[in-house]
């Protein structure tokens, strides 16, 4: 593989794969937190 | 040589830049200078300690552990959506990698050239002696350096790539209550789904994670702590020594050095640029409701470039609080900086690159 081939494959997939990731992970975040809700709060007394 | 590593040594214990790196690197590129000290022959003092955990890639792996262990991604959990200019603030890294091409760079080279622009030593360092070792000592130095630099290197590039009004821009706060299970589920998913789509980066991925996962499941506090503490400093201790050794005169004294730290400048500089240039997408996008300022905190150079981005907004508008959205951002970075790196080493395994 010459050298401008690597360079533009690697830049490519490396931006677009690094942004595709983190948006998916950000998607799991989400997820998670409405999965695992945190316990609602105790009703006030009096 | 012997000056140069004096020259590290003064700025780690004087100037107080990273000196935790930088006086073990200073004082190894002393010793290993020593005529006929042979540190780093075979069989030699220092050359034991890179065998085991330079050559095998260990010690920044354990290093990652404990660093996992001391993040707290709370603020990240709290605006996922931030995550995405940790993503844009690792574009330094792959602009620089065409440009260190461009310079004449051999391709594994330019990949070690370019990966300090992750912001984070044990990345650099994992990347450099997997493709490049003979590179490991510049780049290890640029990498440590510079991120003590970000404070001098951000600012100005946050005030030219926005205007006054941007800058003034007040975020709400944003407070979710995140649950405890959120936030042990977080490193554990985020290791699967992670490591399934970049596999070579399941090293770093998964080091990271387990020492959050230990700090966020409070049932292996003696684990933790160990993690942060013991262990991390003896690594740290070790792999400074071991990369301060590989600056042998021979090696490091090319013009190429010099070409190498002046790239990792330009580096982290791209990263910055690109991270405010999306923070003004995210700006556009939300109607205003987002200060670019933030996306220069989307490098792993975690906390301090949060810092520098709720200092910066405070000159502009006192009533602007910046801190809390520029440690999501911050988060998102070092998470970032750990899939860009897991990603390039996939892609490089998948053009039949396989380092050493």
């Amino acid at each position: 593989m010459d050298t401008w081939t690597f360079g533009w494959t690697l830049a490519l997939i490396g931006m677009s794969g690094t942004m595709l990731v983190l948006w998916v992970l950000s998607l799991l975040i989400l997820l998670i937190r409405k999965v695992f809700p945190p316990p609602a709060a105790a009703p006030k007394k009096g | 040589m012997i000056l140069i590593g004096s020259v590290l040594l003064y700025l780690g214990i004087r100037k107080g830049y990273e000196p935790l790196l930088l006086v073990p690197i200073g004082f190894g590129a002393i010793l290993v200078n020593i005529p006929l000290s042979e540190m780093m022959a075979e069989g030699g003092f220092i050359r034991f300690f890179y065998d085991i955990g330079v050559r095998t890639e260990i010690f920044p792996l354990l290093i990652f552990v404990g660093i996992g262990a001391m993040t707290d991604f709370q603020p990240l959990l709290e605006n996922p959506k931030i995550i995405l200019l940790g993503a844009a603030g690792q574009f330094g890294i792959f602009i620089t990698l065409l440009l260190a091409l461009a310079l004449g760079f051999d391709k594994l080279d330019a990949v070690a050239v370019s990966i300090i622009g992750a912001c984070d030593g044990p990345t650099a360092i994992y990347v450099s002696s997997k493709f490049a070792p003979h590179m490991l000592g510049a780049v290890s130095v640029a990498a440590y350096s510079y991120m003590s630099l970000v404070p001098l290197i951000q600012p100005p590039i946050m005030r030219v790539l926005t205007t006054e009004k941007e800058r003034m821009i007040v975020m709400g706060a944003v407070k979710q209550p995140i649950s405890q299970t959120t936030k042990i589920m977080f490193p554990i998913v985020v290791t699967i789904f992670a490591s399934i789509l970049a596999p070579k980066g399941a090293p770093l991925i998964g080091t990271v994670m387990l020492g959050n996962l230990m700090k966020e499941c409070s049932v292996v506090d003696r684990l933790k702590r160990a993690s942060e503490n013991e262990i991390a400093n003896i690594v740290t201790l070790l792999l400074g020594l071991c990369i301060g050794a590989t600056m042998e005169a021979d090696k490091f004294l090319h013009a190429q050095t010099l070409i190498v730290l002046a790239l990792g400048f330009v580096a982290i500089s791209l990263d910055t640029a690109v991270g405010i240039l999306f923070g003004k997408l995210m700006c556009l996008l939300t109607g205003g409701k987002i200060n670019p300022l933030i996306g220069a905190a989307g490098i792993s150079a975690f906390p301090m470039s949060a810092r520098v981005v709720q200092a910066e907004g405070q000159k502009y508008n006192k009533k602007s609080y910046l801190l809390m959205h520029a440690m999501s951002a911050n988060a998102g970075g070092q998470i970032g900086s750990v899939i860009a790196a897991a990603v390039m080493l996939s892609v490089l395994q998948g053009m039949g690159i396989v380092g050493q």
